[in-house]
C-alpha cells in the first residue's frame, strides 16, 4: 500500500472512531436524564452538554498543547489526531456529571471541567500516552493502557469522588438514623438506550485506540480489540445479572446494565493484548465488582444515583491491573508492578488535584444548590426549563 | 343522583368498563390515582437496596347515575373489579346537587 492511500485510510479511520465516541456524550446524557427523578432531568442533560462543551474548547486550546506538544501526526491528518485524542476529553468528564447529578450547580462544574480539561487531564495523558515529560525519572509512568482504564475512566472516577466528598449526598439519601433511603430511576428506557450508546460508542473508544488500521497487521488488531470490548460488555452484563439473581431474586436491569459498562471499562486497558476468551473472565469480574462496589459506596454514605464510581474508578483500577495479570510481558516492559505503579500514581495525582481544585471553587462558588432548590428541583431553579412540563395525558 | 367512585386495581379496567357499557352506563370518568389501605404498601427493590412503595398505583373511577340504579351499579363494579386478592379496592357513594351538560345547559337528571 502507498503511504499516501494508508495515510488516508487512518484519518478515516480516526475520524471515524471519532464520530462512535461522541455518541457516548448522548449516551452518558440518557443514561443519567433516565436516573434522576423528572425535576433533576433537564438539569442533568444541561450539564452534560455545558460540561462536554467547555472541556473539549478547553482541550483545543491548552490541554492539547500540554499532553502532546503541538499538533502534528505522520501517519494521519493531524487534525483528525487531534480530533479523536478530544473526544476523550468530554469521557473525562462526562464521568463526574452523573455521579453529582440531583445536586450540583452547572456553572461552577464547568469551571472544574475547563481546568480538569486545561491542565489535571492534560498531565496524566502527557505521562502516558504524550510527550513523558517524566520520562527517565523515578515517576516515569510503564504502564500499558490502550484506551483509559486507567488515563480516562480512572482519573474521571477520582476527580468524581472529590466532588462527592466535598458536594456531599442528595437531601434524605442517608437518613440520620441509619440505613439508605432509595431514590428509584425515573425513566428505564433512556437508562437503557444510553447505556446502549455508550456500549456502541465503545467500539470506536477502544478500536480507534490502536492507532492504524491501514495494513493486514493493523486491521486485525484493531477487529481483535473491538471483538474483545464486546465481549467484555456482554460477560459484565451476564455475571451482574446471575448476581443480582442469587442475592435478591430480581433482575435489575440498571444494575445489568451498570456491570455492561464496568466490564467494558475493565476491557478498555488492554483489548489488544488478550485471546478472545480472557475478556469473559475480565468482564465479568467487571460485572462482579459492580454489583460489590455500589452497596459498598452506599455504606460509605458516597452518594452516586448512576454508580459512575462502581463502573469508572473500580473497574478502571481493576483493567488496568488486569493487563499486568492476564498479559504481562516483561520483554515490552508490561509488568504487574508497572500497571500498579500506574494504577497508584494516578490515584494520588487525579484525586489530590481534583480534590484542591474543587475545593477552592467550591469557597468562591458553592458546588451544591440551596436546600430549598435541591428541595424543589434543578431544573425549575436553575434551568427555567422542565423536562416534562405537560400535564400528564394518561393512556 | 348519585355519584359513585371506584378506586379499583388498574388491570381491571378494562373489565368493569365492559361490565358497566354492557348495563347500559354511557360515560365515566377515570383518573390514574395512588393509595393505600389496611395493608399497607409493598417492598420493591433497586440497586440491591430494598424499599417500601408507600403509594401503590390505582384507577379511580367517577360516574354518576339514577338514584334507583345506584345498587345495580355498584355491585357490577365490584364484581368486575374483584380478584379476592388484597389491594382490590373500595366504592364510594354520595349525593350529587346539581349537574349540568356544558354544550347544551341540561340540568340534572337530562344530563346525566
Amino acid at each position: 500500500m502507498t503511504p499516501e492511500i494508508s495515510y488516508v485510510i487512518d484519518t478515516f479511520f480516526a475520524l471515524f472512531a471519532f464520530v462512535l465516541i461522541i455518541f457516548m456524550v448522548p449516551g452518558f446524557a440518557m443514561l443519567e436524564a433516565g436516573i434522576v427523578r423528572t425535576k433533576n432531568v433537564t438539569s442533568v442533560l444541561m450539564m452534560n452538554t455545558m460540561i462536554y462543551a467547555v472541556a473539549s474548547m478547553a482541550f483545543l486550546l491548552i490541554g492539547y498543547s500540554i499532553a502532546f506538544g503541538d499538533f502534528g501526526s505522520d501517519s494521519m491528518s493531524m487534525w483528525a489526531a487531534f480530533l479523536f485524542q478530544m473526544a476523550f476529553v468530554g469521557k473525562v468528564i462526562n464521568i463526574m456529571s452523573g455521579g453529582v447529578s440531583e445536586r450540583a450547580k452547572v456553572i461552577p462544574l464547568g469551571i472544574f471541567a475547563i481546568i480538569m480539561s486545561s491542565v489535571i487531564y492534560p498531565l496524566v495523558v502527557n505521562w502516558s500516552w504524550g510527550s513523558d515529560m517524566l520520562e527517565g525519572t523515578v515517576f516515569d509512568l510503564t504502564m500499558y493502557d490502550l484506551a483509559g482504564s486507567s488515563v480516562i475512566h480512572s482519573t474521571g472516577g477520582w476527580a468524581l469522588l472529590a466532588a462527592i466528598m466535598i458536594i456531599g449526598a442528595r437531601h434524605g439519601r442517608y437518613p440520620k438514623d441509619g440505613g439508605v433511603r432509595v431514590i428509584p430511576a425515573s425513566n428505564i428506557p433512556l437508562v437503557t438506550l444510553g447505556a446502549f450508546l455508550l456500549w456502541i460508542g465503545w467500539f470506536g473508544f477502544n478500536g480507534g485506540s490502536v492507532g492504524s488500521i491501514a495494513s493486514k497487521e493493523s486491521a486485525n488488531a484493531v477487529a481483535l480489540t473491538i471483538l474483545n470490548t464486546n465481549t467484555a460488555g456482554l460477560s459484565g452484563a451476564i455475571v451482574s445479572g446471575l448476581i443480582m439473581y442469587f442475592i435478591y431474586k430480581k433482575l435489575d436491569i440498571t444494575m445489568v446494565l451498570n456491570g455492561a459498562l464496568g466490564g467494558l471499562v475493565a476491557i478498555t486497558a488492554g483489548p489488544d493484548l488478550y485471546n478472545i476468551y480472557q475478556p469473559i473472565l475480565i468482564g465479568g469480574i467487571g460485572g462482579l465488582l459492580v454489583v460489590a462496589a455500589v452497596p459498598f459506596f452506599d455504606k460509605l454514605r458516597l452518594d452516586d444515583p448512576v454508580g459512575a464510581l462502581s463502573v469508572h474508578l473500580v473497574n478502571g483500577i481493576w483493567g488496568t491491573l488486569a493487563v499486568g495479570i492476564f498479559a504481562s510481558n516483561p520483554a515490552e516492559g508490561i509488568t504487574f508492578f508497572g500497571q500498579l505503579k500506574g494504577v497508584i500514581t494516578i490515584a494520588i495525582f487525579a484525586f489530590v488535584s481534583s480534590y484542591i481544585v474543587l475545593f477552592i471553587i467550591n469557597k468562591i462558588i458553592p458546588l451544591k444548590v440551596a436546600h430549598d432548590e435541591e428541595l424543589e428541583g434543578l431544573d425549575v431553579n436553575e434551568c427555567g426549563v422542565e423536562a416534562y412540563p405537560e400535564f400528564k395525558r394518561a393512556f | 343522583m348519585k355519584r359513585i367512585e371506584a378506586v379499583i386495581k388498574p388491570f381491571k379496567l378494562e373489565d368493569v368498563k365492559e361490565a358497566l357499557t354492557g348495563a347500559g352506563i354511557t360515560g365515566m370518568t377515570v383518573s390514574d390515582v395512588k393509595g393505600y389501605g389496611r395493608q399497607q404498601g409493598h417492598s420493591e427493590l433497586y440497586r440491591g437496596a430494598e424499599y417500601v412503595v408507600d403509594f401503590l398505583p390505582k384507577i379511580k373511577l367517577d360516574l354518576i347515575v339514577n338514584s334507583e340504579d345506584v345498587d345495580n351499579v355498584v355491585k357490577i363494579i365490584a364484581e368486575a373489579a374483584k380478584t379476592g386478592k388484597i389491594g382490590d379496592g373500595k366504592i364510594f357513594v354520595s349525593s350529587v346537587e346539581k349537574i349540568i351538560r356544558i354544550r347544551t345547559g341540561e340540568e340534572d337528571e337530562e344530563a346525566i
